[in-house]
């Protein structure tokens, strides 16, 4: 796997770009992570900004040229009354070469851009989406599924919206700067008007930047809010329905939904006000060259075209200089990204490997000696935990809720690494076996059913090249081969996110088959089959034994018929194991496990004894 | 009819669009006035070339030479034009903002409700993410078109026949030149925007799929570890990265050449206007002034093509959001609330009477048949089968979250469908298998169940539900935050806060889906005690997946295959050697009992 996080150079360079928010302003981050942005791609940027600047010059060349077309040919031909085609044909020439110089450089200006953001969203993503395949699950647990998503598509987005409008801005500034010269080269004085006009320009973006930026943020947060109340208010849909709710959630709906309402309407008045004044200064800019241009042409201090020629920039400029303001407008944005994404890039904490291979290919020998995990300083949930789990036998841990059978099952599989003592297969760390290795020899089946989007084959092979022949054994198995044959394309089916739903039940039982497919030397099972009918329960756990798999078994399991399978049972209590032997001794021995397993019965017989208090109540 | 969100996709983005703001007249709030303001800040646009005309023709070039006091008139009057339409321009755009916003906050609200009006099998039929989207993102994609897209369309057509009035009035030879050139491209205008769109739709289907394969990095995270399949997973990813920035570039590519194609308009339009205009002048049909008004009345061409491929592309896309949400508003719950026309049931003891119901989901083949039983009020009854008997959508049925194909479900006597929501909902209560749980307070999740209920009477609602000792457990009491879908509850906990949601709303039906997942023992009982206290005094009608449930209760409903197969009392059904007793036998298998 290529690096990602903060280990990776490249990204450990970027996140060093970018000042934190307590060193400096929004405008300089922002301006900071254009620059990185910039560094991260420097030859399409020079094509797009050497595009951006072309058209600017071109369109400074297109006012000279009409300013001097004016002067040379306009005037004399209308005072002489007569004008050469050769001249006429020269001035049209000039002006549709600076037509087809312009055309060009906005291709290269705007797809330019366009390649150098796709470029950047896709790299950033890829990062992103790397650390979350090689952060630990701790990590992933600490953060809500709706903010990952975002961090690799909203954010990543917001980050790089900038870099659109970016060779523009860019351009416009080179387009200022020949503009200036060109003014300075028609006349001193009529320059001087636009240097004041243009400082205003940007003195007006620059209020609508700071006016408007929180607004923005505001309106990003009330976005997210409008979403999350949604979400949360549909995934419960069967509760509001059910409590016939729909009215007080809708109103509840209605506070978020017009909080945002006013935030754009705030947003509309200072847009309101920024869009007019743009348009206006460059006109009043226009009059006041005129009526300037006037008094000198009178003084014949300068002459008509050179009036001609800086009142027509000032029509051009007007629109482009707008591009600076894009840029900064979303700068604010682009920093909330970034802060977003670089929270994710700076998280650290994934496995490390070493290159132990695997031992053997009977069943594996568990053994934990020691093991500790918190997952909050000073809350351990598993302290000293010894255990061990000899080839081939089937081993159930029983314990209440909270009581650290999923932890334990968790770093048995090595899906974290324990704070203390170690977990062994074969009598190796599995700290010390290479990438891979654990996978290899060890299946879990989780509480919680994943499957991907992808066929029924790909979800049970998970790309491995197996032949359908152990697909429909591992189904089998599973006791999933009806369903899917029942399917309308089989193997082929898609299911997951887009493609056919299944039952909870049904979804258990895939799992299981992508666990048994696999052959594992170690098999475990976290309350597998929980949705899944008693009857198939039983018949799934049966056949397993049955099938006399090559494994070793560790269930985690409530249910009496899936603790009668195990050889031996552990009983969990408080993060430790408080008891251990076969399901009898421990019936006679241990009251907590009692307490456990004769759950069903005393539940039943609270019951009976209810229903006949209660039978002497007038009903 | 289908239970899916119905799709308007025929309809054309104008007539979508009408419909849509239709809907929602609130983006309409004063916009004559707006269009009016609109208007004359367009005029705006044309105060340029016209002083620069009059400039030059009076003052610069003027038959008794230059006189500079004409330009000064001519520019004071053209600033107060410029004042009058900046200030025309401002308003609307506040104005414009104002009733966009209205209308989308209106509009984002009137779809919510609805997604919450459609029935449970059509609430499930469309992935969670994508009702939210059609609220939320969809919604959005109007936005840009009623704030800005809108108007500049109007505006750009107001432009247009402005600079052409304007342009014709100075040489009607010049504006035909100007148009000859202008022309073909307006033509083109709407081929060169519907491949721009048709690009843009593939990248946002390109952007679903990345979503999609992230999704799997992110919720499957757990499984990508265990199976350490993450070189996969990234593969995946990569793929759905790359082909969304593909994607993107070629729509990019798209619209940059259709931007350029503007500029070199002008070009073309500019050495136009030089000969003609020349050679006009030369004729004496022209003057100075004139021409150089024309040449600062091109540009006022150029914009419109320029942002015209652009609107049109935020007509498609508001048009495309407004399919989606006019989607689900135009969706007919199939399970409708009569309103006030329906029945309001009195409350006391409730029966239940199913008369010849069947039901099949659409498409699909019967899953409940000629099921004729009568439930008598403040029995309890136990509904049990295997998977795909048909016990669940006996109980839909029973709490009208559907109707039935044939036959009818009575409540009182009341066929289930005349009755008034607000009655029904509040004399049948139905407690899911999954007791989802709002990201609040316990005190707030179990509060829904009646939203005026004091602390105290929760506190009693949790102790007549033998409780007490479980909100004294928890870490803030009753004010423990519960968490994302209640996940700082466990399992079992979620279903104590659902069944106290139930008890405080006091139904005269219950009915209950009794959860499958494992719960600890100690969880287990108490959901017992709290179910007994839950039960007691009502009609109760649960889905038994506990053989404990079935034993205690006063009758239990057998069902095989959709049909109603057996009912009686446990013992007797046991003694019958049927599909109870089957059932029950392999319960006790499992129960270690066999």
């Amino acid at each position: 796997m290529t690096g990602a996080g903060p280990d990776d150079p490249e990204v450990a360079a970027a996140l060093r770009s970018v000042p934190p928010s307590h060193a400096a302003g929004v405008l300089r981050r922002g301006l900071a992570v254009l620059g990185l942005g910039i560094r991260e791609e420097p030859g399409i940027f020079a094509v797009a900004t050497v595009g951006s600047a072309v058209f600017g010059a071109a369109t400074v060349a297109e006012a000279w040229a009409v300013g001097q077309i004016t002067q040379r040919v306009v005037v004399p031909a209308f005072q002489t009354g007569h004008v050469t085609t050769g001249t006429l044909a020269a001035a049209a020439a000039v002006l549709l070469g600076i037509g087809v110089v312009k055309a060009l450089g906005v291709v290269a200006r705007r797809l330019g851009a366009g390649v150098m953001q796709y470029r950047l969203n896709a790299r950033y993503r890829r990062r992103v989406t790397r650390q979350y395949l090689r952060l630990p699950l701790s990590w992933h647990h600490a953060h809500p599924t709706g903010r990952l998503l975002s961090n690799a598509n909203a954010d990543v987005e917001a980050m790089w919206f900038p870099v659109a409008p970016l060779p523009m801005a860019v351009g416009t500034l080179v387009m200022l700067l020949v503009a200036a010269v060109a003014m300075l080269a028609a006349d001193v004085v009529l320059a001087i008007v636009g240097f004041v006009v243009f400082p205003a320009l940007f003195a007006v973006n620059v209020w609508y930047q700071r006016r408007l930026s929180p607004l923005a943020t505001a309106q990003q947060q009330l976005r997210a809010e409008v979403s999350g109340a949604a979400h949360e208010s549909f995934e419960g849909a069967l509760v509001v329905k059910t409590l016939g709710r729909e009215a007080a959630e809708t109103t509840r709906f209605r506070g978020v939904s017009d909080q945002l309402r006013d935030v754009g309407v705030r947003v509309g008045r200072v847009r309101g006000l920024f869009d007019p004044m743009l348009e206006a200064l460059p006109t009043v800019g226009v009059l006041a060259v005129l009526v300037i241009g006037a008094y000198q042409v009178q003084a014949g201090l300068t002459d008509v075209g050179a009036v001609v020629q800086v009142s027509y920039l000032f029509t051009i400029l007007a629109f482009p200089v707008r591009s600076i303001g894009w840029v900064l407008g979303e700068l604010p944005r682009s920093v909330v990204g970034w802060e977003r994404v670089a929270a994710v890039l700076e998280a650290t904490g994934g496995l490390a490997y070493g290159a132990a291979a695997p031992a053997s290919t009977m069943p594996a020998r568990l053994e934990t000696s020691g093991v500790g995990y918190a997952y909050a300083a000073g809350r351990p949930v598993l302290h000293g935990v010894d255990l061990v789990v000899e080839p081939g036998r089937t081993v159930a841990l029983v314990g209440p809720t909270g009581s650290g059978k999923s932890t334990l099952v968790s770093l048995l599989v090595r899906l974290v690494d324990p704070a203390e003592g170690a977990v062994r297969l074969d009598g190796t760390d599995l700290r010390e076996l290479s990438p891979g290795a654990v996978a290899g020899s060890v299946a879990l089946v989780a509480q919680s059913t994943f499957l991907f989007d992808d066929t029924v084959r790909g979800n049970v092979t998970l790309g491995a090249a197996l032949p359908d022949a152990e697909v429909w054994a591992a189904l089998r198995l599973a006791r999933a081969e009806g369903f899917v044959a029942a399917l309308p394309h089989g193997l082929d089916t898609r299911i997951g996110e887009r493609g056919t739903s299944l039952s909870g039940g049904q979804r258990q039982r895939l799992a299981l088959a992508r666990a048994l497919v696999r052959r594992p030397r170690l098999l475990v099972l976290d309350d597998a089959t929980s949705a899944v009918d008693p009857s198939v329960e039983t018949a799934i756990l049966g056949g397993l034994q049955e099938a006399e798999l090559p494994a070793t078994v560790v269930v985690v399991a409530y249910r009496r018929s899936a603790i009668s399978l195990a050889d031996e049972v552990v009983v969990v209590d408080g993060g430790r194991v408080v008891d251990r032997g076969s399901h009898e001794e421990l019936l006679a021995r241990s009251a907590a496990y009692r307490d456990i397993v004769t759950a069903y019965e005393r539940e039943a017989a609270e019951r009976a004894a209810l229903a006949a208090d209660e039978s002497g109540e007038p009903r | 009819m289908s239970a899916a969100i119905s799709t308007t996709a025929d309809r054309s983005a104008w007539g979508t669009l009408r419909r849509g703001v239709r809907l929602t007249p609130e983006f309409l709030i004063g916009a004559r006035v707006t269009l009016g303001l609109a208007l004359v800040a367009t005029v705006g646009r044309v105060i340029t070339p016209i002083a620069v005309q009059q400039a030059t023709d009076r003052g610069l070039q003027g038959s008794g030479g230059v006189d500079a006091n004409v330009v000064a008139v001519v520019a004071l009057v053209a600033l107060g034009a410029v004042l009058v339409t900046a200030l025309a321009a401002y308003a609307t755009n506040v104005r414009l903002f104002r009733a966009a916003e209205t209308g989308l906050s209106a509009l984002r609200v009137r779809a919510f409700r609805h997604v919450h009006d459609l029935s449970v099998l059509t609430q499930s039929a469309e992935r969670r993410g994508s009702l939210v989207a059609r609220v939320t993102t969809d919604v959005d994609t109007i936005s840009q078109f009623m704030q800005w897209a809108g108007m500049l369309a109007v505006v750009s057509a107001g432009q247009l026949v402005v600079a052409t009035a304007l342009l014709a009035w100075y040489s009607w030879q010049l504006a035909l030149t100007v148009w000859v050139v202008f022309l073909p491209l307006f033509l083109t205008l709407r081929t060169l925007q519907r491949r721009v769109s048709g690009a843009y739709a593939g990248v946002r289907e390109r952007l679903g799929e990345l979503l999609g394969a992230v999704s799997e990095s992110v919720v499957g995270a757990t499984t990508v570890r265990a199976y350490a399949v993450e070189g996969r997973t990234q593969q995946r990813i990569d793929i759905a990265i790359d082909r969304h920035r593909r994607q993107a570039t070629r729509a990019q590519a798209l619209v940059a050449g259709s931007f350029s194609v503007g500029g070199l308009a002008a070009g073309i339009a500019n050495a136009a206007v030089v000969v003609v205009g020349v050679r006009l002048g030369v004729a004496g049909q022209l003057s100075i002034g004139q021409l150089l008004a024309v040449l600062f009345l091109v540009p006022l061409f150029v914009q419109p093509v320029q942002v015209g491929t652009e609107v049109l592309n935020e007509l498609q896309n508001a048009a495309a959001g407004w399919r989606r949400v006019l989607g689900v508003l135009d969706t007919e719950p199939d399970v409708a609330d009569p309103g006030p026309a329906g029945t309001a049931l009195p409350r006391g003891p409730i029966d239940v009477r199913f008369a010849g119901v069947s039901y099949g989901y659409p498409g699909g083949p019967r899953v409940l048949a000629d099921v004729d039983v009568t439930i008598a009020p403040r029995s309890r009854v136990a509904v049990v089968g295997e998977t795909g008997s048909g016990k669940t959508t006996f109980v839909k049925l029973l709490t009208r979250l559907m109707d039935p194909a044939t036959g009818q479900v009575l409540v009182d006597g009341v066929d289930l469908r005349e009755v008034r929501f607000a009655s029904l909902r509040e004399r049948v209560v139905m407690v899911p298998q999954d007791g989802y749980l709002f990201d609040d307070t316990l005190a707030e999740n179990v509060r829904y169940g009646r939203p005026d209920a004091t602390d105290a009477q929760l506190r009693l609602a949790f102790t007549e539900l033998g409780l007490a000792d479980w909100i004294d457990r928890l870490p803030a009491g009753l004010h423990s935050p519960v968490g994302q879908r209640g996940e700082s509850l466990s399992a079992g906990e979620r279903q104590l806060a659902a069944l106290a949601r139930a008890y405080l709303a006091d139904p005269d039906l219950l009915v209950l889906d009794e959860a499958t997942s494992a719960v600890d023992p100690a969880t287990e009982v108490r959901i017992a005690r709290a179910l007994e206290g839950l039960t007691r005094g009502r009609t109760s009608v649960t889905v038994a997946h506990r053989l404990s449930t079935a034993e205690a209760a006063d009758e239990v409903l057998v069902f095989d295959r959709g049909r109603l197969v057996e009912r009686g009392r446990h013992a007797d059904l046991v003694a019958r050697d049927g599909v109870y007793a089957r059932l029950h036998a392999s319960w006790s298998r499992q129960r270690g009992q066999a």
